[in-house]
């Protein structure tokens, strides 16, 4: 889950990080009132997504009127995606020079990463390898005051500045911890004179501990039939072709969707049946494929800890209940394999034995042909 | 020879109880898995498919002489289960949840590390070493005894590609399933080394797919290798920036693209299937 940045600031505040004066805004009016109380000011949309500043997502203005009026044009906007309907309106810099610094997890290593450059403010991804420090944590000892002072020292800070970094550093390992964090990252971190400010931030999420963070704020990005799906439990999500796709586990459903694409089809969405789902949710799942209206229905299952009759069962019971009323080709083999066939062939639904069979089939079904 | 398992493993199953923990023991037993007991907290006394099930792991261990152990566990208790099992000596931890928080798998993993314990999983289909033993949830019927060793990110992709050797004609030494997860435990690196050791394996498949750089890391060792490696890669359709179920399967910022792992895996060596029903192609035309 991204936080948006001024929900990111918010978190860094609790942390004692510095970050510019700053409100939050929804309407003109309120982006004017909030630059009568902050001064000359930075409007920034707030979208989960990065490169605002390229296109237009970030204006100055000097006086309340000025703000109103930038506002104005701003709310609304749509960019990478995203319709703007929130603006954080924060006091202007002065700028001597922008840093870089993240805490992220590096997968290779299985331990915390802590990534810092003079080069900052840009795309971190364009800056060269070689201006970029990095340094793993231990995860069982953490981030420790020394570790923040190699690396101010390494970017060539001294005195005031080289505290406060070092200071920073610690504190944004604390938020990556804290909050369960993929990723914590401030870019710039602003020198503005003698101080150092988080002048952006981002905060990253994991998904699967927000069980045990009720306190930080919720966004989502998922579509509502995404977030109905994922309300049951599954995972849906939507593409832009035509043929609906459920299959159990992300890599065979990747598979899937390519194979399709190999016989000229297009998955439309498609629904991770996965993790040994019992029938009654897999089947308010398939409910909503079926409700999207796609010209053919592929399922594909390979059961392992899925099993083929409760996945027979699910497709029965939507079939009965709310009707299959476009070509449904099911490929069916693994755990209980041949109760599952069995349900199905009572029902008249042939199961197929073969990914590629299956797959060919489906799009020749909803290109209208066979019968 | 296989590797990490075979037929006198002795097996703890953690969460025995609960509906897939009894399932899959049952499963795992009909293979021939030796389950040596259970676990699962307040249901000491009971007894699974003929297993005894105790408290603690520590119990599994002194009495059974468990070494292994697979952990049924709702995600938010699984790294406690991983670090009761680690702690009581168990050295192979197989970890069948998914869900698992990314913090929790960062502290499991260095906790194994400290204790000289292997971590497969969280969010693996498991180990299974065709003819000797499973640990896991792996289909039974789509695996026999053979030359070739497989790992894997994804589980049922895994299957596909098993059984599809199977049908060739090909049997396996061992298949492993990474985990699907960001952070797992044994990854592509270990397992090939594991392979290259194995006498019986004569050929390696490699099952990845889009998102992270673990593919890429593996072929800088496969550049290395001996024995042929064939691999097999999933997401080359997805659309960038989706999120396809993987926390792994994420393409962001130019890295981890089907392409780039493509080019990677083919400069180092290994014969590149495009779809999962080729690697037995490929298989068959380097084994003959």
């Amino acid at each position: 889950m991204k936080l948006f940045e001024y929900m990111a600031k918010g978190v860094f505040t609790q942390y004692g990080i510095p970050v510019p004066k700053g409100k939050m805004v929804t309407t003109p009016e309120e982006a004017g009132a909030a630059a009568a109380e902050i001064g000359p000011a930075a409007i920034k949309v707030q979208i989960l997504a990065g490169g605002r500043g390229k296109a237009g997502g970030i204006r100055f203005a000097d006086d309340p009127a000025g703000a109103e009026a930038e506002a104005r044009q701003m709310l609304g906007m749509e960019l990478h995606g995203y319709t703007v309907e929130k603006l954080l309106v924060e006091e202007k810099l002065s700028i001597d020079g922008e840093l870089y610094l993240a805490v992220t997890v590096d997968s290779s290593a299985k331990k915390p990463l802590i990534m810092a450059s003079a080069s900052g403010g840009v795309n971190i991804e364009e800056v060269p390898e070689g201006q970029i420090i990095k340094r793993h944590v231990d995860v069982p000892w953490g981030m420790r005051p020394y570790i923040g002072r190699d690396l101010a020292r390494r970017l060539g800070l001294e005195g005031g500045l080289a505290r406060q970094f070092a200071d920073i550093a610690v504190k944004l390992y604390k938020v990556f911890e804290s909050t369960d964090a993929e990723m914590a990252e401030i870019n710039p971190l602003v020198i503005s004179g003698d101080r150092l400010i988080a002048a952006d931030g981002r905060l990253n999420i994991d998904d699967e501990a927000l069980f045990r963070q009720p306190d930080l704020p919720r966004t989502s990005e998922a579509t509502p039939l995404e977030a109905k799906v994922r309300e049951i439990g599954l995972s849906y999500v939507e593409l832009d072709g035509d043929i609906a796709v459920m299959a159990n586990g992300a890599g065979i459903t990747m598979a899937t969707i390519d194979v399709l694409a190999r016989y000229g089809g297009k998955a439309m969405n498609f629904l991770d049946a996965g993790g040994g789902a019992a029938v009654e949710p897999m089947a308010q799942a398939m409910g909503v494929l079926v409700s999207t209206n796609p010209k053919a229905i592929l399922v594909n299952i390979f059961g392992g800890i899925t099993r083929c009759d409760d996945v027979a069962k699910a497709i029965i019971h939507v079939k009965k209940n709310q009707g299959i009323p476009v070509p449904l080709v099911v490929r069916l083999v693994g755990t209980n394999e041949e109760e599952g066939v069995e349900l199905l062939r009572q029902e008249g639904i042939q199961a197929y034995r073969s990914m590629d069979e299956a797959a060919a089939r489906v799009v020749e079904l909803a290109r209208g042909g066979g019968n | 020879m296989a590797v990490l398992l075979d037929e006198k493993v002795r097996v703890v199953v953690q969460g025995i109880t609960g509906n897939q923990g009894s399932f899959h023991t049952g499963q795992m037993l009909e293979y021939g898995t030796r389950i040596v007991a259970g676990v699962s907290p307040g249901r000491e006394g009971q007894e699974v498919h003929g297993v005894p099930v105790y408290d603690t792991v520590e119990q599994a261990v002194e009495l059974h002489g468990a070494t292994a152990s697979i952990l049924f566990v709702p995600a938010p208790f699984t790294a406690d289960a991983a670090f009761e099992a680690i702690d009581a000596g168990i050295k192979l931890v197989v970890a069948i949840t998914e869900h698992v928080p990314l913090k929790d798998a960062l502290e499991v993993t260095a906790f194994a590390r400290s204790r000289g314990a292997t971590v497969i999983g969280p969010n693996t289909f498991g180990i299974i070493s065709p003819g000797k033993s499973k640990i896991g949830i792996m289909p039974n019927h789509i695996y026999k005894p053979g030359p070739v060793g497989i790992v894997a990110r994804s589980g049922t992709l895994s299957y596909e590609i098993a059984a599809g050797l199977t049908d060739a004609g090909y049997g396996q030494t061992t298949v492993v399933g990474m985990g699907g997860d960001r952070v797992v435990g044994v990854s592509f690196i270990e397992m090939l080394q594991a392979f290259e050791k194995d006498p019986d394996t004569k050929a390696v498949v490699l099952v990845g797919e889009i998102g992270g750089t673990a593919e890429e890391e593996a072929a800088e060792y496969i550049k290395d290798m001996s024995k042929p490696v064939v691999a097999y890669l999933a997401g080359k359709e997805a659309p960038p920036g989706k999120r396809m179920g993987h926390a792994g399967a994420i393409i962001e910022r130019g890295r981890g693209t089907y392409e780039s792992k493509v080019k990677a895996l083919s400069a180092a060596g290994a014969a590149v299937a495009e779809l999962p029903w080729q690697v037995a192609e490929h298989v068959k035309e380097i084994l003959g």
